[in-house]
């Protein structure tokens, strides 16, 4: 089914934002002026600025000029991937920043690195904080695997199109299912957000919501 | 040719594909502003019934794809006898779904606008609407800057997937060109080069707009 | 005779363009407790940060023992690990319990087996007095718990001296007490302290030398009973006065 794929492809371009969006919100905070403002902050620019739609078509169609062949999901996988780091980037830094710097202080008084200090003290508060602005970037990206539509992948929307075009059928109804559909495995996913949110709480600390963008 | 050229040559036309943008989203903002506030209001100051309906509408709206929603609009509604070209298409669903945004933005606003305020107001004999108008409004309009400003930008980079019903903007064109002499890529980097720079213009300027109507201390 | 623990030759530092400490030399020596008093923004609360680097150094030399710890090459987080800090503000890791706090420097530093490195933290904890509340979140415990834990967690380091810098100010008056408690036995079972603090009755009873700073400089030292009783400059006795003056308040 259609809406599988778009699961997949959700989990894959959140995956990999994960993956790059730490080091870079890391970087973001972290850094020395050099490595944030000539490395971390025009990739993120770049990705935030241009239309998600235009990235793609970029990855899809770049890949063949440089003489790289790229599937449709694979240029789906590194357009989204990387917009989705640059997007993650931004709400853990917002979150890093809004720890106490009572913190990092302490954990170096005891004899930490810079790098131990993020590692078992920042990051495991940031990470809990970002959860609901994650849950926004959840459903965020779920919404935008409709659009690997343009790359002709078979997700959700294409599946819809061709079941308009096989049976002649009654395309709005169609179409509406598609949405319900959408809505539901947003709310679900966002609800197992809320559920690990509780799960992890910090006992008795209280978390302040960011949010970066619609 | 070599890029530059050819980025040159094809200006033109992409400049009119932008110009379509532009207007599109002009158009779609407008719309999601005068929907988008009552819609908040409803959220935050209605009864039970407009509560309900107005949170219906938002969580519709922003529970679902764009893309999604323009194609109901586009490749549905003729199934039930109502046909929009693709312009106008794109403009109601993209308004629509920036009013659900919207009022999301203003609730948060008007929510940020300190208790105090309405109590006061009301104390001095305003009605709640008259509360709203001149007191709570006002303010709200001055927090929203910042959210609203970032909803102009994402309704402009929205605005390409308009391409998908067929309205000649950015994309489309940049398509178009494409398929006649197929320097895809080439052509990608400009449109890309193009959004970001009318991305950057429209940041520093809702930013100094931001600045000059400061009010101190909110 | 007592090994010197600490040395800190002609110190400088300056904010910008605010020189905060103008050239302070002093000495501890093992088991001493050195307290420091003043009138606020006379830099004491820097000097502390400068010993073990938290704040950067502009001029002079620090010795840890015999090792100076303001070269260049040394390693820092080394030297951090043999310095014990107490902050004001306690500075409790929020996401982990009270136990983890003071585990968490031996497993991830000093890199102990989790076994011994509970033992230790278990030990530490009950010294201060709360072995019921290793399982608690600093958001459960109150301020006078969380500095305690933050002692024990500065305790459980083995350092060679501990650093507190205004210990109880940011604590309920009610709280202060315990606090203060866990520092006179500590100072009682010879651990070096070089502490800052408002809190007159602790320096009175505990302190065996006095450091009075002003404006950036060290102006007096010796022990309490010279410095309370028969202090040499008037800026001293205006500053001690005006404190006596509030405790007095505060006892009544």
């Amino acid at each position: 089914m259609g809406s599988l794929i778009s699961i997949e492809l959700a989990l894959a371009f959140l995956g990999l934002g994960f993956i790059v969006g730490i080091p870079l919100a890391v970087g973001e905070v972290y850094g020395n002026k050099f490595v944030k403002n000539l490395a971390v902050l025009p990739v993120v620019e770049f990705f935030r600025s241009i239309p998600a739609l235009v990235l793609l078509f970029l990855f899809y169609f770049g890949a063949s000029s440089l003489n790289l062949n790229f599937s449709p999901f694979m240029a789906a996988l590194l357009a989204m991937g990387f917009r989705s780091a640059a997007y993650q980037s931004q709400i853990f830094r917002g979150a890093i920043k809004s720890i106490d710097t009572g913190q990092m202080q302490a954990a170096r008084s005891i004899g930490m690195s810079k790098f131990k200090a993020i590692r078992y003290i920042i990051l495991p508060q940031a990470l809990r904080i970002s959860i609901p602005s994650w849950s926004n970037e959840y459903a965020c990206v779920l919404k935008d695997t409709s659009l690997v539509y343009a790359l002709g992948i078979t997700e959700l929307m294409r599946q819809g199109r061709y079941i308009v075009a096989r049976t002649f059928g009654n395309a709005i109804l169609v179409y509406i299912i598609c949405a319900l559909i959408y809505f539901v495995i947003v709310h679900l996913g966002v609800k197992l957000l809320d559920f690990l949110e509780e799960k992890y709480k910090i006992p008795g600390y209280e978390i302040k919501k960011i949010t970066t963008r619609a | 040719m070599n890029f530059f050229e050819f980025a040159w040559s094809i200006s033109p036309k992409l400049l009119q594909g932008s110009l379509t943008s532009l207007e599109l989203t002009a158009l779609a903002i407008s719309i999601g502003l005068i929907l988008g506030i009552p819609l908040s209001l409803g959220r935050v100051y209605g009864n039970k019934i407009i509560y309900t309906l107005s949170t219906i509408y938002v969580e519709a709206f922003r529970g679902t794809p764009v893309l999604t929603q323009l194609f109901i609009l586009y490749f549905g509604l003729p199934s039930i006898g109502i046909m929009f070209p693709p312009f106008t298409a794109a403009v109601i669903g993209l308004g629509l779904n920036s009013a659900a945004y919207q009022a999301e933005y203003f609730r948060g606003a008007i929510q940020a606008v300190k208790d105090g305020q309405m109590v006061a107001a009301r104390s001095i004999g305003m009605s709640k609407i008259k509360a709203i108008r001149y007191i709570i409004l006002p303010q709200m309009f001055r927090l929203v800057i910042p959210s609203w400003s970032n909803e102009l930008i994402l309704l402009l980079k929205a605005s390409s997937i308009a391409y998908m019903i067929q309205v000649s903007e950015l994309v489309s064109v940049g398509r178009q060109i494409a398929s006649q002499n197929f320097r895809t890529f080439e052509v990608f980097l400009v449109i890309a080069f193009i959004y970001f720079v009318i991305v950057e213009i429209l940041n520093r300027i809702l930013h100094s707009i931001e600045g000059k109507i400061k009010i101190p201390g909110l | 005779m007592a090994q010197t623990v600490l040395k800190v030759e002609n110190l400088h530092k300056s904010y910008g363009k605010v020189q905060v400490i103008k050239g302070i030399n002093f000495e501890v020596k093992k088991g001493e407790t050195k307290v420091i008093i003043g009138p606020s923004g006379s830099g004491k609360s820097t000097l502390l940060r400068c010993i073990n680097q938290l704040d950067r150094i502009d001029k002079g030399q620090v010795w840890l023992e015999d090792l100076e710890i303001t070269k260049s090459h040394i390693d820092i987080n080394q030297i951090r690990a043999s310095i014990g800090f107490v902050f004001q503000s306690f500075n409790l890791f929020t996401h982990l319990n009270a136990l983890d706090n003071v585990r968490i420097g031996l497993m991830r530093v000093k890199r102990i087996k989790e076994e011994d490195a509970t033992k230790i933290a278990i030990e530490e904890l009950k010294r201060v007095g709360l072995g019921g509340k290793i399982h608690n979140y600093p958001a459960q415990l109150s301020g006078g718990q969380q500095q305690r834990v933050s002692i024990a967690r500065a305790l459980a380091m083995s350092p060679k001296l501990i650093l507190f810098d205004e210990p109880t100010s940011a604590l309920d008056p009610e709280l202060i007490g315990e606090v203060l408690e866990v520092m006179i036995n500590l100072a009682k079972e010879g651990v070096t302290m070089i502490v800052v603090t408002h809190e007159m009755g602790f320096a009175r009873s505990v302190a065996n030398d006095i450091i009075f700073i002003d404006y950036g400089t060290i102006l007096e030292e010796g022990p309490p009973g010279e410095i309370f009783k028969k202090p040499k400059h008037k800026r001293t006795a205006k500053f001690l006065s005006k404190i006596t003056q509030l405790e007095g308040e505060k006892a009544k």
